[in-house]
Order: C-alpha cells, then structure tokens, then sequence
C-alpha cells in the first residue's frame, strides 16, 4: 500500500478573507485579503513560490476560467498555475495539488488559492446554472437542498426516529453554528439563534426550513505549504503537517443501483475509512481534537457524524442533543461557526476549513480557542448530492503526533 | 372483413377547475356567467399538453395490446403544441413504436377525429387513432366556462372488432361558427343561435339520416346517439329531428369534463363502450365544417377487453381545483412573477435530444446479459459493482413499470411553475432507480415505499426559442390511496 502523505509536507502560512456579502470587494480583492495574511504567516515572498492551485467552483460568476486569474491577482511570476473544480470539495482539491506538488519534489513551496465571488446573481443562494447537455435533459428539477433534504425521509424511515425527534437535531445542529460563529470576527452570519427560531422558519425543501441551510458567501482562504525540513529552517517551530489526504467520488451506484439506501453518504464512509488509515487513527470519536464538516445543510451535518465513524450508526440524533459536538462538547464541530455561519464561498470553503484547524493547533483561534490543547483535526466537504457525490478528507495535526 | 374498432382509452388531466371559481372571479365583468357555474371542467396541470394526454390515452387504449401490432398512428388535435414538428412522432417515440409505424398529425377542424376515424376504418391495417385538446380560451369568455381538456384514443382495424363500421356519411361545408387563425391564441365565435339555427340543425340531420340509409337501419334501431356540443339541448333538438329515440341521447359529460374539442367524440364513444352490450348501435357525429356521422355496431368482443382506466377511471382520478389564479398562471394567462431562478437558460440541443431518445421520449434503461441487473440510464459498463460488464447491455423498458419511493421531498426553492416542486428517488420493481420529478401529488401525502407509475409530461419549456422539452415523471399509482 501506498507510505500516505503524514508528516511529508507542513502548512508554511494561512489566510483568511472575511466572508460574507462583499458587495465592495472583487474576486482578486478577496484573494489578495487571503494571500496578505497567508504571505506574513509564511514569512516569505512571492517570488519564493514554486507552484499555485486555484480553485472556483461557480467561476462563470466571477474570474472566469483557467489559472490566470490567481496569476493576475497575486503577479505570480511565470510559475505554474492550475485551476481546479471538483464541486464543494474544490478548495480541498487545490490544498492536494499544492501538498502533492511539494510531497513529490516537484516544488520547495506551493500555494492553494480558494475564491468565491456569488453575491452578484441577484438572488440568495447558489446560481441557478446549465448541468450538461443530457443531464439537463433527464435530471429531476432538484435543488441543492432537495436532494439534501431526502436524507432525512430516508434516514427517519431507516432508524424509526420521528420527524419531531430528527428537526429538533438538526436545529440544535444550526443552534451550536450560530453560538459559535458569533465569536468569530470573520464569519458572514454572527448572531445566536434558538431552537424555536429555527423550528419556525419557513420551509425551503421539505424537512429543511430556512435556519437547516447555509447560505453562500464572497470570501476567499489560502495556504502557502512546504516540507517540515523547509519550514524549519525557515525558522518555524510549532509545525502543523498534514497526515491524510483522501477523495472519494460517486461512480453512479447510488444513484442507478438499488444497493444505496439514501440515508447516507457512501463516499464520506469510503473516504474516511481511508483517511484514517493513512493519519493512523484508531479511534476517531477519541482520537480527534475537533472537526469541521460540510454542514451545506443541517441533515448532512447529522448523518456525517456517523459517516465519519465519530457517532454509531443510528446514534447521531443522540450525540448531537447531548451536546457531544458543541465547543465544549467531546468532538467540537464547527467550532468557526461552519459553512453555516462562517459561510460558504464554495471553492474557497475547504482551505477556510483547514485554516481554522490550523489556527487550533497553534492555540491562534481568539475566543473560540478549544480548551483541551487540539492535536488531530479533521475537514471534510461534500460536493455535488446525495445520490451523486465528490467527498474530499483532511486530516491535519501537529508534526510528529 | 371490414375494419372495426378494437380497443378504446381516454385520459383525463387530474385537476377539476370548479366552474364556481371561475364565475366568482369574472362575474363583475360578464354576469352572465353564473348560469354556467355548475360542476366543473378538466384542466392540464402545468405539465401536461395535447402530446402528454395523447400518449396516455394511447397507453389506455393499448391496454393488453401487443404495441408490435400497430402499423399507422393518426393524431386528431387544434391545439398541437407543434405547428411544424409531427406531434404524432413525439407520441410515436413515448410509446416506443416510432420505428414501425407511420404518423400522421389531423387538424383543423373541430371533427378531425371523426374524419380520422372514418379513414382508418377504411384504411385497413391497425392504426391507432388519438384525439387530444387544450383549447385556450379568453378570460370570462364562456368557452373558459364549457371547455374541458383530454384525450381520447381508438385502435381500428382488422380483428376481433368491439365495435365494427355499419354505416357511414359526411359533408363538408365551409360553416364557419368560429375560427383561429396562425397568428391568434384565441378562437372568434358567431352567434349561438344562428349557429344552431343554420349550422347543426340544417346540416347534422341529413347526414344522419344518410348514414342509416347506408346501413340499412332505422332511427330506432340506434341504441346510444353521441353528439358533441355545447349549446343547450343541442343534441336532445337534433335527436327529435333525426327521428333518433330520446333515450339514445348520451350526457355529453359536460358536468364533470367540458367539451374536450377534437377529443370529444371519441371521449364519448369510450364512455359509451364502457355501459354498451353486444348488439347496441352507436352513432357518432362529428361537427366542423360539415359534418360526420358513424354508426358503429358492438360485438360480444367488447366483453373480453381486458380492464382500462378508460374515461369512467380517469373520471374518477380527480383533484379539485379552485384557484381561479392558479388556473391562469399554468395556462400562460396571465404574466406571473416567476423569480430570477426561473431565468436559467433551457435550450435543447436537437442533436442530443435525437441520440438520447431512448432514453429521453421512449425511456428505456438498460437491462445486462452478464448479470441481468436492470437499469436506468443504459451505460457502456454495468452499475452493478460486483459485474461491471462492458457493452453488456440490451435495452429495457421503463415507462410501464411501477416504482417505490425511496426518498422525497416538496421544495420551494428551485423554480417550479406550479410549487412546491415534488421529487424523489424513485426504485422500481425488478431492479433499477432514478431521482425523477413528481407530479399530480399532493405534497403533504408523500411516503416513502408509496407506489409510483411513470407518465409521460413536460419538463420545461425554453421560453426564449418556443421549444417544449419532455421526459417521464412519476405520479402515484392508480391502486395507491394516497392519491386524490
């Protein structure tokens, strides 16, 4: 089997954009914000990158395609510059180019650069946009949160968990977002909800109302990577390093063969079976510090705690009422409030995920610091649906663990 | 052996529009519209047109029917949604037949069915004839009032007829009660009276009474007299001047239908065959520029035509409808808000839609030789994870099989003419599965394992370049309760 990529390559620097409706800001205003930030932490120059990886997922809004734009935006010096899609798992995507780049020698420093400038479709949202020539042909005339939302019809029907028991989780799910990204200056939504608040919203997809939805956002998040040989001699002493790198993509099984139930995701499962193996985890539900999920939606939060082996089978209900991945709880997730509250600008939602792991393991995350000192941390996103999927798995910690 | 009919089907859109809702919403305007007020009328759901009722009232008709059999289609309509594109063709491809049949679209007149009909009754081999109609009408007009939308299908030819030709006559007359023109969305209409007065009672009778000179038959001997029309007593005054029995006359189904246009008289004929014996003689007229008149006889093959929903079942299949507004918006009636997300662009590319028509208008999946797992869509290499064939699969048909829930939802976000819009993952018996759209369901009463069957429907239409794109949905079954 393949040695994995643990420990090979060390988080140099990160950044951060602000998210939220940046009406004034364009997409290289974003990511010269993010870049800013990642370039101080790194303690390097521009010139000194080997590499770049852009990811956009909706790039028809805003930068249109290629590499160019990140050029453009940053004046890269003539170096390599790939542009990456691969639905909501697009930033994670661009951190594997870049990790990948440096693992293999291929550069001594490489960046990833996520963007995402939505707020100029006039509606809330994500765009409304083509499928493919056939697909828009056949496809049901769903919305992201209506294939989300069938989980919950087939997760109740799976576990026998009644429709009152199962909103109530997954209010408590937007509750503790909400907590915790009012404590967090960067994040697009910054006010504490309650579970009344949520159970009265109008409905978006049947059993999702408005709170069980993240909105998008305009924001942008880096990271700059390199060897723990580099990054020391650049004279860094707490290094965080990434110990898993997993994809796991739909090849049309759930969605054509009747072997799926719809209750879950088969990818998060295979992913991050795999992604344990190469960090060496034994036991997630202890051995993870803190995590950060795609909680798209209030459903795909509840059921990937049992995707990621975190909750048992059937359990998460439980878990998520006892307040087990609140900032105090067990696992926290979400601690930076989620794509919920953070926000989601789509290709940059990955890289902001790892930065706030990253934050954690350097003890840099302010007011929403997790107490017990955080070792292990893991990201996950999902794009696409249910039924057809990209699931992408981080798991980054400090060097040597 | 002369053709006969040899099997009937109907289709009847689910949603009843009560005539109430219309009065109440016009009558400041044209009072007169309360003595109209009574029962109600079918109306398309937003998805439906002539092409969608066609192909289920075929499905009916050719209920028990081996579809390799039928060697002609005709599609009688004045309300194509096609001016120059066969509409016949799409029904063709949806009824998986296309490649062996030769179809025909008939228009232009409000007896194109019945002319139709006389033709295939003379035409020989078997043709199935459809009649379908969703006539626009005018805000407070009394056609709102009295039209009703629906398909009606016959197959004729040579066999076991339940009902075969006895007699016959026509005359054409260029009487124009009411025209459209290409350019008008609207029929214009004469006076009532004279068209009573010069129309059906000057030009129906003789050719009546020429029909039953050519089958050697008496006034009397007709058991059931079906004569579409919606002026009052229209067909009770032309009964007693034809000499045919005032027991003969049948309801026109005004109360619970409308007038379904070229459908009609074959929606007529269907519901007659439902209460007729062996032996009962049919007369059937049509109206439009002249005048048809068919005497068809029953046999005692009638008997043993397996079951159909027929036009007593589609009947019964019905959901109320009193939203005078939302009757308007699905018929483009009125100019709606429709959203910025309504804004995303629908055009169809004519070469994809032709390579995927398989899929896209006969939708059949794939079934594979190595492992027998069945599937939708087709694909080079088998879904079945423990086979994975390549190039291993034949075709296999989707469109009459029944499926169950696995998952659901009613969603207000994405942009549906007729929200919430409905969908699901939607497994189907014997292997095989896809996320379809739902329709003629009540949100509130989706469940997971509820029973589905497939219907043929629109998908959307490209409002920028005029082009309607359809593909199968999901409705509930007729046998599920959950229906209404």
């Amino acid at each position: 089997m393949a040695s994995g990529i643990k420990d090979k390559v060390a988080i140099l620097g990160m950044g951060c954009s602000k998210f939220g409706e940046r009406w004034d800001k364009e997409a290289d205003d974003l990511m010269v914000e993010a870049y800013e930030e990642a370039l101080a932490d790194a303690g390097i120059e521009t010139k000194q990158i080997n590499a770049a990886w852009l990811s956009t997922a909706i790039e028809d809004q805003h930068v249109g395609k290629s590499g160019v734009p990140l050029a453009i935006a940053l004046r890269l010096p003539y170096i390599p510059v790939t542009r990456v899609e691969n639905y909501c798992a697009s930033g994670t995507e661009a951190f594997r180019g870049a990790v990948y780049a440096v693992a293999s020698g291929a550069a001594d420093i490489a960046l990833a650069m996520g963007v995402e400038k939505l707020k100029d479709t006039g509606y809330g949202g994500l765009p409304q946009r083509s499928r493919g020539v056939l697909n828009s042909m056949s496809w049901a005339n769903f919305s992201a949160p209506g294939a989300f939302a069938q989980l919950a019809a087939a997760y109740r029907t799976k576990h026998g968990v009644a429709q009152e028991d199962i909103k109530r989780a997954m209010a408590q799910i937007s509750v503790k977002s909400h907590d915790n990204g009012a404590k967090n200056p960067k994040a697009h939504l910054r006010n504490k909800i309650n579970i009344d608040t949520v159970l009265g919203a109008p409905t978006v997809a049947e059993p999702l109302g408005l709170y069980d939805c993240c909105g998008v956002s305009d924001g942008a998040a880096c990271a700059i990577v390199t060897t723990p040989e580099i990054a020391k001699s650049l004279g860094k002493h707490d290094i965080v390093s990434v110990k898993a790198l997993q994809l796991s993509v739909s090849n049309g099984q759930e969605a054509s063969h009747n072997s799926w139930d719809g209750s879950h995701f088969v990818t998060t499962r295979t992913a991050s079976k795999r992604a344990y193996t190469e960090a060496g985890i034994a036991d997630p539900r202890k051995e993870l510090s803190l995590i950060e999920v795609h909680d798209c939606f209030s459903i795909t939060e509840l059921v990937t705690m049992e995707d990621l082996f975190i909750s048992r089978e059937g359990e998460a209900v439980k878990d998520v009422l006892d307040g087990f991945y609140n900032a105090d709880g067990g696992v926290p997730c979400q601690i930076d409030g989620g794509l919920k509250c953070f926000g989601h600008p789509i290709g940059a939602s990955g890289l902001r995920m790892i930065y706030e792991i990253y934050l954690q393991m350097l003890g840099r995350a302010g007011p929403r610091q997790r107490q017990d000192e955080p070792r292990l941390g893991l990201t996950h996103n999902l794009g696409g649906f249910p039924h057809q999927n990209v699931c992408s798995i981080s798991i980054i910690g400090r060097y040597g663990v | 052996m002369t053709a006969g009919i040899l099997a009937y089907g109907a289709y009847i859109p689910r949603l009843r529009l009560q005539r109430q809702a219309i009065a109440t919403a016009n009558t400041w305007f044209n009072p007169a519209l309360k003595g109209l007020a009574k029962g109600e009328r079918a109306i398309c759901n937003w998805d439906e047109d002539t092409v969608t009722m066609a192909v289920e009232a075929a499905r009916d008709c050719l209920t028990g029917i081996d579809r390799k059999s039928v060697r002609g289609l005709q599609f009688a309509s004045t309300s194509f949604p096609f001016r120059d594109r066969l509409n016949a063709g799409i029904v063709a491809e949806a009824l998986d037949i296309a490649s062996h049949v030769a179809a025909l679209d008939v228009t232009a007149s409000q007896r194109a069915a019945t002319s139709a009909l006389l033709n295939a009754l003379i035409g020989g081999g078997p043709t199935l004839l459809i009649a379908s109609e969703k006539r626009r009408a005018k805000t407070a007009s009394p056609h709102e009032m009295t039209n009703g939308d629906g398909a009606a299908a016959v197959l004729v030819g040579e066999g076991p007829a339940i009902a075969r030709l006895v007699g016959s006559a026509s005359r054409t007359a260029d009487f124009v009660d009411h025209y459209r023109t290409d350019d008008q969305p609207f029929d214009y209409q004469w006076e009532e009276r004279w068209i009573r007065d010069e129309g059906y009672m000057k030009l129906v009778p003789p050719v009546i009474a020429e029909a039953l000179s050519r089958a050697g038959l008496q006034a009397s001997d007709i058991t059931h007299f079906i004569m579409p029309g919606t002026l009052p007593r229209i067909a009770g005054t032309i009964a007693k001047a034809a000499g045919l029995p005032e027991t003969s006359v049948r309801d026109n189904l005004q109360a619970q239908l409308g007038e379904t246009g070229v459908a009609h008289p074959l929606m007529l004929l269907g519901h007659t065959l439902e209460q007729a014996k062996a032996g009962d003689r049919i007369l059937v007229v049509g109206f439009g520029q002249g005048a048809d008149a068919i005497i068809l006889e029953v046999t005692a093959e009638l008997a043993k035509l397996p079951a159909r929903a027929g036009v007593k079942g589609h009947l019964a299949r019905r959901k109320e409808e009193t939203s005078y507004n939302r009757y308007l918006a699905i018929n483009d009636l009125v100019e709606i808000e429709r959203g910025m997300r309504s804004e995303v662009d629908k055009q169809t590319p004519l070469s994809s839609l032709w390579r995927n028509r398989a899929l896209l208008t006969s939708f059949l999946g794939g079934e594979c030789t190595k492992c027998g797992t069945i599937q939708i869509p087709k694909s080079n290499i088998c879904v079945n994870p423990n086979c994975n064939a390549m190039h291993s699969q034949v075709p296999h048909a989707f469109a009459d099989k029944a499926g169950r829930i696995n998952s659901f939802t009613a969603d207000r976000l994405t942009f549906s003419p007729s929200p919430p819009a409905c969908y699901g993952m939607v497994q189907f018996d014997g292997g095989g599965r896809m996320m379809l759209d739902f329709t003629d369901v009540d949100a509130e009463a989706l469940e997971v394992g509820q029973t589905m069957r497939m219907m043929f429907r629109i998908k959307d239409h490209d409002t920028q370049r005029g082009f309607t794109r359809y593909f199968w949905k999901a409705a509930p079954a007729p046998t599920s309760a959950k229906e209404s």
